[in-house]
């Protein structure tokens, strides 16, 4: 364990793309705002299945998973990563997401755990300001 | 007197005392007026894509600009001013609205409602799974079937998607680039099945494999392989199918993936000519397959800089297929366009303004003299378009057609300061990045190297950083948002019942036919791949054997592999 007057290890997010969708604009946007803000980025580039993006994110000791679908399948995907952060044990990472995702499908995914959805429009601020806050918090918690 | 009025009625530079003078009060004036403030004023003194604008444009912007060799007339060379000599007064645009959800039955009735509603063309959305090369009932296809287009899997669901419909009078798009090979089969075999000859056949295949590196991440083999199987098709349908439109080169995506205008311009332009490089290599003249090309943009919000974009895309085009590849058929210089509203211009916010903003993007379009249009439906931004909303998208064309009045004049903004200027600023920067793409030793090495991808990155992320700040205003997004919004309920929703029926569909394809012919066929069309025949007639025996796609692509893999991304952010 670090000591308490270590400097903190800078918040570790995974970017995702899930599935058969190839549209990244979003989710590379969003990494490099994440980096710009000053966190560590792994992007995991396209076509990742679930299981395969979890198990980064255990192995990179990652606080957040941001998943981006563009292409309708979200709610097969969504629930599935869902799925598998439990499955494997690290329920406690900070799950989001984003894309073209219908209002009432959003509130769906959020019922079963996925922490925010952010549909196009959202501004970069406010998806920052949500991973500090989230991953901050598990950090907290987790001491 | 009759001298100076010779002078200050003509467009170019204008020196007389008295007009010298006009000018140098104009300009104290605009020195001593100070500029806006507030929302959206960041951005005043440029494009969306930061080109550079003066406050007004006069005759010393356009000095430089020669009337033959820059403008022309309409349907001559360079065809700045338009390809057809009267163009829409002969010809309106086809309105050609892009659609295809759920399964081919599904699909097929809003094609026979689009076209009892005054639509002149179809266009074939595909799924995820039929775009990258699975079956329905791949592990891989998992919660993408029929969702952001029709699944199509064998030949049975092709002719199921055209039932009641004559292909022999109507024209078809197909947007597929990585199994665009085996799309154009499927069609040819439906199309003969129902007694219509293959030369009868009308339509475009997108078939743009170097923009999916690029842009939109559909591939399946390496570059190298899949331009061969591209220049397959074109020698193919340059014999046997006249009327086919080949490739339909694509800059929409590139634009959607958040490059500049210039940029999805030069990487367009550069993907086609990569295309006529590598059939030119195969012994092909150029001008037997170049006048069977098209292309494909996007029309953004910017309003003045898109028609730039098109008119500039003409000129840049014919000067290249002439002066550098040695084209003399005029119909090989010749750049025919389709254009589509800018998806990435709508919001999610307040999405009923989205029409507004087609209505712009699709008045830019006609003005930059597009061949055919499609326009987006308002809640594309949330999911699959509503038969409400596409009708909207469809009424927004005719009211531009037909109300308007903007047809009824051929470029009515050719010699606009303003505009010429920024035709002329965009073909410089298009042949800056000619140059830099040289550099790689052409563009599929340019491709290769990421160089496309990286220049899109950035210039998407700067574009979202100036939304961010505030210097760009998007309505309802970072201005004039409505806190109480809610959006709207009555979206269409492909349910899993769909991807359950197309997998037991698929299932029972392959359970009904002679499994021998297929293995036959199959193993003959992966013989073609590893030599050097062409793989179009093999491809169309796989389909009459009834091969699934997922099956005709395994067999293609296992010869060529499948490509993998170097992933960068």
């Amino acid at each position: 364990m670090p000591a308490t007057n270590a400097p903190a290890r800078p918040l570790r997010v995974i970017v995702a793309k899930a599935g058969l969708d190839g549209h990244d604009r979003g989710a590379k946007v969003i990494a490099r705002a994440l980096r710009d803000a000053g966190m560590e980025v792994i992007y995991t580039g396209l076509f990742q299945a679930p299981e395969q993006i979890v198990q980064t994110a255990i192995q990179e000791d990652a606080d957040g998973i941001g998943l981006s679908i563009l292409s309708g399948a979200h709610m097969t995907l969504f629930p599935l990563v869902v799925e598998q952060l439990k499955e494997q044990g690290a329920a406690d990472i900070v799950f989001f997401g984003g894309g073209t995702i219908p209002p009432d499908d959003a509130a769906e995914l959020k019922r079963i755990g996925v922490r925010e959805i952010f549909t196009p429009g959202a501004p970069l601020s406010e998806i920052i300001a949500f991973v500090e806050r989230e991953c901050g918090k598990r950090r907290e918690l987790a001491g | 007197m009759a001298k100076m009025i010779d002078r200050v009625s003509g467009l170019g530079p204008d020196v007389s005392p008295e007009y010298r003078e006009l000018v140098e009060r104009w300009e104290a004036k605009a020195d001593r007026t100070p500029p806006r403030t507030g929302k959206g004023s960041g951005a005043v003194d440029r494009t969306i894509s930061d080109v550079p604008l003066k406050t007004v444009y006069g005759p010393a912007d356009v000095a430089d600009i020669d009337l033959t060799r820059d403008l022309g007339v309409p349907g001559e060379y360079p065809y700045t001013r338009g390809i057809h000599p009267t163009m829409y007064r002969s010809r309106l645009w086809t309105m050609r609205q892009f659609a295809g959800f759920g399964n081919a039955k599904q699909t097929n009735e809003r094609y026979h409602f689009l076209l009892s509603q005054g639509q002149m063309g179809l266009s074939v959305a595909f799924d995820m799974p039929t775009l990258m090369g699975y079956d329905s009932d791949s592990p891989k296809s998992l919660g993408e079937v029929g969702k952001c287009g029709v699944a199509i899997d064998s030949v049975r669901d092709m002719e199921m998607l055209f039932d009641g419909i004559d292909l022999g009078a109507i024209t078809t798009s197909m947007t597929i680039n990585g199994p665009a090979a085996i799309a154009l089969a499927q069609y040819v075999v439906t199309a003969e099945n129902k007694g219509i000859p293959r030369a009868k056949l009308g339509g475009t295949l997108q078939a743009d494999i170097l923009k999916e590196y690029i842009a939109q991440k559909e591939w399946i083999f390496p570059p190298r392989p899949h331009v061969r199987i591209i220049v397959d098709m074109m020698e193919f349908c340059t014999a046997q199918m006249p009327k086919w439109n080949t490739i339909s080169v694509s800059g929409y995506h590139i634009r959607e993936a958040g490059s500049t205008a210039a940029q999805e311009l030069a990487f367009t332009l550069a993907d086609g000519f990569a295309y006529v490089e590598a059939a030119v290599a195969r012994g092909m003249d150029v001008d037997e397959f170049a006048p069977r090309l098209s292309y494909f943009f996007n029309s953004h919000i910017d309003f003045f800089e898109e028609i730039a974009k098109f008119r500039a895309a003409r000129r840049i085009y014919a000067r290249h297929m002439r002066e550098k590849y040695g084209a003399k058929d005029p119909r090989s210089w010749q750049l025919r366009f389709h254009t589509q509203t800018a998806g990435c211009s709508a919001t999610a916010q307040q999405p009923e303004n989205n029409i507004v903003r087609v209505a712009f993007e699709a008045m830019a379009a006609a003005l930059g003299g597009t061949q055919s249009l499609h326009t987006n439906s308002m809640d594309e931004v949330l999911a699959l378009p509503s038969e409400k909303s596409v009708e909207i998208a469809l009424r927004t064309q005719q009211v531009l057609a037909y109300e308007t009045n903007v047809t009824n004049v051929v470029d009515p903004l050719g010699g606009a300061y303003f505009v010429e200027a920024l035709t002329g600023e965009m073909e410089r920067q298009v042949e800056e990045y000619f140059a830099q793409i040289a550099g790689f030793g052409g563009m599929v090495e340019a491709v290769e190297a990421g160089f496309p991808q990286r220049e899109i990155a950035d210039a998407s992320y700067r574009y979202q950083r100036s939304i961010e700040s505030g210097e760009r205003v998007i309505v309802g997004v970072n201005a004039f948002e409505r806190p109480d919004e809610t959006q709207p309920g009555d979206l269409l929703k492909i349910g899993a019942e769909i991807e359950r029926g197309q997998a037991r569909a698929v299932q029972g394809v392959r359970e009904n036919r002679d499994g021998a012919a297929v293995e036959a066929a199959l193993a003959k069309l992966k013989r073609a791949c590893a030599g050097s025949d062409n793989v179009m007639p093999y491809l169309i025996d796989c389909v009459k054997a009834v091969a699934t796609e997922g099956e005709i692509v395994d067999a293609m893999v296992s010869v060529y592999g499948r490509y993998t991304e170097n992933t960068q952010f």
